[in-house]
């Protein structure tokens, strides 16, 4: 509870509003029917014109028009089922879109891509588990291949591959350690040194911070903005509460009523931007620090799309 | 079963002696021994293997139910004049297969799959009041008849031992990312629905063998303990695998021993073995971890708790 009250331990520093130094002003799509602009430089990643997601003829959003460029921090906002984590199937080429185009690194999804890192939503492994944490992340290196690992030299560059991600997500210490007994944030790391172990350029991540608490969550938003500094991939990460990432994203992309905003913090987290996403009166609060939150108002006339809760808000 | 054959053997040393050897070459100069010992060790690799798959995907309620769907295809085939084995797996692969596609649909539905094995049940006991011939052949599909194999019967058990392990290694790591971690593997691009299935083609197949050593009542035994102990202590996969085959192959020799040298079945030796060494699995992964955690050091113990208190504290709304 509380995600985001003064006083507490491991406050987070002051968001920078801006974009990063060096980097030029980020794409900005307006919300609603725009076309798409141009790409962001350094090439981009992911293109999305008049994007749709849906199963079975339900739409579920539709209109997205952003792209994402090498390197950048695209947060993807909204309340639960409001369609974040069916965006990151897209892209994983899990699931065709409703509508629209989307091209991954220039060409339609494909599954099973190497150059996409994926940590899905933290789920609990058997504690009984003995696997060791080496293991789990070596899956990454090749446990899509059939057959069994005969040659010695797969074997060491397998072990290479391994031991670096566990060390460029500080777990080098139980790399050897049953995965049963490990903490749910150490398993989490492992995650992600699963995800590094093909030095993906896109990394995307389904509600990382989700169920952590608030020290936690400040230290897996730093370490992914770390290791994003340090390897240059780019990351998009699905969550309900943008605070613990406010200082490392560059854009965020709010979805909320079937619609879809996408710009930087400031642009799309407003009063007017979110109330008419959600078709209910909402307000955008910030504090000191410039941590937002959404509330919802209690509107004289209830609306049938009023949010139940909307991304951001304190419970 | 030692006491009926003294009887009819001359010359023979009932009971076993302090030469094992001795015991052993008794032992498997008999024709019947012998098969027994070679199917048994045939299904037992292959139900280690499998079995350590099947606590790995959680799946070991299917894999009770497959084996009482066999059941009624035993049942069936003995009506029908054939091999009960070979009803056995037809039915088990009929019923796994389909298993398998519904894959995650299937998940949580454990009333389902229930009433569909009490079904089997009761559709195999009918088919077993309709014959007319010996009940012991029925007896023996729902305990194990592994004395009575037939040298046709254990040839047919080796060969699908290896095209089990054939199969097995050939998809040993997307079967291992996919159990672990299914959302992460598809996205890797595994077809996992197509590897589950094909698990539990492997499954119904390692039934199959195993239903002649335990029966269908006992076959929890050989393809869940085994597995389940080599979850707890190994910390390597291939290192897994040898201990879940290696403690199968162990349980079915040591029961296999037993059973001649006393008067008590083989599926009875089984159960209970597995039963014991699971027992003392548990107590020593307990046993292990107070004592990881009494050598570690006092600010490490520290930190663990903190983190676990973290992890506790945490339920956001």
């Amino acid at each position: 509870m509380g995600a985001a009250r003064p006083g507490r331990p491991a406050a987070p520093a002051a968001p920078d509003q801006g974009p990063p130094p060096g980097r030029p002003p980020a794409h900005r799509p307006a919300p609603g029917a725009r076309p798409p602009g141009p790409p962001p430089p350094g090439g981009a990643l992911i293109e999305a014109s008049g994007l749709a997601a849906g199963y079975g003829g339900r739409i579920i959003w539709s209109g997205a028009d952003f792209g994402i460029g090498a390197g950048e921090f695209l947060t993807v906002l909204g309340s639960n089922g409001a369609g974040k984590s069916t965006l990151l199937r897209m892209v994983l080429g899990l699931l065709a879109p409703a509508a629209g185009t989307l091209r991954v690194f220039g060409a339609p999804p494909q599954r099973g891509n190497p150059a996409i890192g994926y940590v899905p939503q933290r789920r609990a492994l058997d504690p009984d588990l003995a696997i060791s944490a080496e293991d789990i992340v070596g899956l990454g290196v090749d446990g899509h291949r059939w057959g069994v690992r005969l040659s010695r030299r797969a074997g060491r560059e397998r072990r290479e591959a391994v031991a670096s991600a566990l060390a460029a997500v500080g777990a080098a210490g139980y790399a050897r350690r049953a995965v049963g007994r490990l903490s749910g944030g150490e398993q989490q790391r492992l995650q992600l040194a699963q995800a590094l172990v093909t030095r993906p350029r896109l990394l995307l991540l389904d509600e990382p911070l989700a169920s952590l608490d608030l020290r936690s969550q400040q230290e897996v938003s730093q370490l992914v903005a770390e290791l994003r500094a340090e390897l240059g991939f780019a990351v998009v990460l699905v969550t309900h509460d943008i605070n613990p990432v406010l200082s490392v994203t560059d854009r965020v992309m709010y979805i909320a009523g079937g619609g879809v905003s996408v710009g930087t913090p400031d642009e799309v987290i407003t009063s007017e931007n979110l109330s008419r996403l959600y078709q209910a009166e909402v307000e955008v609060l910030s504090d000191s620090r410039g941590r937002m939150f959404v509330v919802g108002l209690e509107a004289e006339t209830t609306h049938p799309h009023s949010p139940a809760s909307p991304a951001g808000a304190q419970p | 079963m030692i006491a009926a054959l003294s009887a009819q053997v001359p010359g023979f040393t009932p009971g076993p002696g302090w030469n094992v050897v001795a015991d052993v070459q008794d032992m498997l100069s008999f024709a019947f021994m012998r098969n027994a010992f070679a199917a048994g060790t045939a299904s037992a690799i292959v139900a280690g293997l499998i079995g350590y798959f099947v606590v790995l995907r959680e799946s070991s309620f299917a894999a009770h139910a497959i084996s009482h769907i066999g059941f009624a295809g035993a049942a069936g085939a003995v009506l029908l004049g054939f091999s009960p084995v070979l009803g056995v797996a037809v039915l088990s692969l009929v019923a796994s297969g389909a298993m398998g596609a519904l894959g995650q649909r299937l998940r949580g539905r454990d009333v389902v799959i229930g009433l569909i094995m009490a079904a089997s049940l009761g559709l195999g006991y009918l088919f077993i009041s309709l014959y007319t011939g010996n009940a012991q052949n029925a007896y023996s599909i729902l305990f194990g008849q592994i004395f009575g194999i037939t040298t046709g019967a254990v040839q047919i058990t080796a060969v699908t031992s290896v095209i089990v392990l054939a199969v097995l290694a050939a998809i040993f790591r997307p079967l291992l990312f996919s159990s672990l971690d299914e959302e992460v593997a598809q996205a890797r691009g595994i077809r996992v629905r197509a590897i589950g299935i094909g698990f539990m083609l492997l499954m119904a197949l390692a039934v199959s063998e195993a239903v002649q050593v335990s029966g269908v009542l006992l076959i929890f035994a050989l393809l869940v303990a085994p597995g389940a102990i080599a979850e707890r202590v190994a910390r390597r996969p291939a290192a897994a695998l040898a201990v879940s085959g290696g403690l199968a192959v162990l349980i079915t020799w040591v029961s296999l021993a037993l059973s001649y040298y006393t008067p008590y079945p083989v599926s009875f030796y089984v159960t209970s073995l597995a039963f014991v060494l699971y027992l003392a699995a548990r107590a020593w992964s307990a046993w292990a971890r107070r004592a990881g955690r009494r050598l570690a050091l006092p600010w490490q113990r520290h930190h663990d708790a903190g983190m676990q208190a973290r992890e506790t504290a945490t339920v956001r709304t």
